[in-house]
């Protein structure tokens, strides 16, 4: 989108709006985009007002055997599990839990993986064939699996996870940063920097990374996602975050064992868990069209 | 052809290695003494010391990573600390049933998902296209530990059609591999249906369909195979997420396979069938990685020609 300006001539003049300006709004006109932000902002707001709206340690985790397996009813909105604690407010700590690995695992596997992927990226030659060859190695065990092997070996608690997360996420982003990197490396304004005597590391944070956050952003979002959903796949396992603390996975695994009349125990988190991942998906989505430059 | 392959094998070699040696000091890790899992609690402390030497635990890390390849290159991958049988021959009694499940798996979702993409790509913004994309959305977010839940209610529970668990009919499969195919569907739909929509616009389409051939035959020979290369890649990645899910619909359906006996083996702290089966399914990932990049050749002549 430009805008159309004249100059001290009178001549027209095109004024282009900043980049994150035009894709903001090419995002406001997609509806489902929209739809996942509205959602993804709800579980948020449920996530940082947890404790606002239920007790952790009164309602969440203290057991009441009074009030088990009670079906879903005006006071218990999703019933209560097998040791009489309230789902819903089980589901909306788990909202803060699963939110907050996922985010913290993508921010260190995104700065570790980033710094890797921009050096080999920008200086390329013999740094960049080490760092992409160990990425390689890394990129041949699958994800999930890796993360398995990490908790395996270091146990399940939420510190680990985050571990277990970060570590199986670095490859992926050191590969895109990097091919989001080397383009950007011979535009003309880095060679003007290098020019005026910008150091590497100013050209590399101040130039480099912020053209080339598109992909970057997109990655993130999808990765959110991804994570997630392993968390609760490793919790479901017993391999990530154990019971008491309210985790969707490891709430989905107990509920298993009373399957039979007590299904809302497996239903509930496991939607909670879909709805989370479709809101981010929807928004990844929705920042890929808006900030690919090919649908420009 | 040949050359390229044996390229490509070779190429292999530095990645398992690789592969291999970060798994085995990721596991070197775990906490505990394997020579007192092995002996139990009550071991006296000059056993212990006595095994530690025996199974070489003095020695560097470094020196009992080499051993380990050595051995694992002459098919020996220690012996399990629960069972006490060689990890090889546990590990080779399960592999088939993972490999039947990820087989089937694979052929459910491309069956599925490539006739869905080529139609939702035809049939661009019309009601089918809407309503495949959001099946296809919705599979990519449903956890498969949850859909194979879903399904073991509906079809096992409610109406009683197929048995929840266990390997003891041939209609078994049905339900754990489409917990672990559905997810793949979503995927290779939706990269189907934009690379068919890529396809249909080129030039040499619109060409075919003004000599008069029928639309059918351009979208059979002259579209899908073009646009089968995105797919074929995306397949080759989903397999990755399929092995790491075959332990996630193994543990739901009870499926006696390898991601089972692995999530079992973790909570034994039985630390060389952990190992054996990580590297297993990591041989596995890089086998198809290769088998997919050949596969571009087949498909592609113009990718074939390069081989030489």
């Amino acid at each position: 989108m430009a805008k159309n300006n004249t100059n001290v001539n009178g001549e027209a003049v095109v004024k282009k709006q900043n980049q994150w300006v035009e894709a903001w709004k090419r995002l406001t006109k997609n509806w489902s985009a929209m739809a996942g932000l509205a959602i993804l902002v709800i579980i948020i707001l449920a996530a940082i007002f947890a404790d606002v709206l239920y007790d952790y340690d009164n309602v969440v985790i203290k057991q009441n055997i009074s009030a088990r397996l009670q079906a879903p009813s005006a006071e218990h909105w999703f019933g209560t599990d097998e040791v009489g604690r309230d789902v819903f407010a089980r589901i909306v700590h788990g909202a803060r839990i699963s939110l907050a690995i996922g985010l913290s695992a993508n921010v260190v596997s995104l700065t570790i993986g980033g710094i890797l992927g921009a050096c080999a990226g920008f200086y390329g030659g013999k740094l960049d064939m080490i760092i992409m060859r160990i990425m390689d190695v890394f990129l041949a065990i699958p994800g999930t699996l890796l993360a398995i092997c990490i908790m395996a070996a270091l146990g399940s608690s939420v510190t680990n996870v985050v571990i277990a997360m970060a570590v199986s996420g670095c490859p992926g982003y050191a590969r895109i940063v990097r091919s989001a990197v080397m383009p950007v490396r011979d535009m003309e304004y880095v060679e003007a920097a290098r020019a005026i005597g910008c150091t590497n590391k100013r050209i590399i944070f101040a130039h480099v990374i912020p053209n080339s956050l598109a992909p970057i952003i997109v990655q993130a979002t999808m990765h959110v996602a991804s994570v997630i959903l392993t968390i609760a796949g490793l919790s479901f396992l017993g391999l990530g975050i154990s019971p008491p603390t309210p985790e969707w996975g490891s709430m989905l695994s107990a509920g298993r064992a009373y399957i039979r009349g007590n299904s809302y125990l497996t239903m509930f988190p496991g939607l909670a868990i879909m709805i989370t991942i479709l809101a981010l998906n929807l928004l990844g989505d929705g920042l890929r069209d808006a900030l690919d430059p090919r649908l420009r | 052809m040949w050359k390229y392959i044996l390229k490509r094998i070779v190429a292999l070699i530095p990645v398992i290695i690789g592969v291999t040696l970060i798994v085995y000091f990721i596991m070197s890790l775990a906490p505990g003494d394997p020579a007192v899992t092995i002996l139990g609690d009550q071991a006296t402390p000059e056993a212990i010391e006595q095994l530690r030497e025996e199974m070489g635990l003095n020695d560097p890390i470094i020196v009992q990573y080499v051993r380990y390849m050595f051995n694992l290159c002459r098919g020996d991958m220690g012996t399990s600390y629960k069972t006490k049988k060689a990890v090889s021959v546990e590990i080779f009694s399960r592999f088939p049933a993972t490999a039947k499940l990820s087989i089937v798996a694979v052929i459910f979702s491309t069956i599925m998902a490539i006739p869905l993409g080529i139609v939702a790509a035809i049939k661009q913004n019309s009601f089918f296209d809407g309503f495949s994309m959001i099946v296809a959305l919705l599979g990519i977010s449903m956890p498969i530990f949850w859909f194979g839940v879903l399904l073991q209610l509906l079809f096992s529970l409610k109406l009683g059609w197929l048995p929840s668990t266990g390997n003891d009919y041939w209609y078994s499969i049905v339900l754990p591999a489409t917990a672990l195919g559905f997810h793949n569907v979503a995927s290779v739909a939706r990269i189907t249906r934009s690379s068919m929509l890529e396809v249909i616009r080129q030039d040499y389409i619109r060409t075919a369909r003004a000599k008069g051939v029928s639309y059918g035959t351009v979208i059979k020979k002259h579209a899908l195979r073009n646009a089968l290369i995105p797919v074929i890649t995306v397949l080759g990645i989903q397999i990755g997420s399929l092995l790491a899910g075959s332990t996630l619909s193994e543990t739901v359906f009870a499926w006696p396979g390898m991601g089972r006996f692995m999530i079992a083996s973790i909570s034994g702290r039985d630390i060389p069938s952990v190992l054996g089966c990580i590297i297993l399914f990591t041989l596995c990932f890089s086998v198809c990685n290769l088998a997919v990049d050949l596969a571009y050749g087949f498909i592609d002549p113009r990718i074939k020609s390069q081989y030489k």
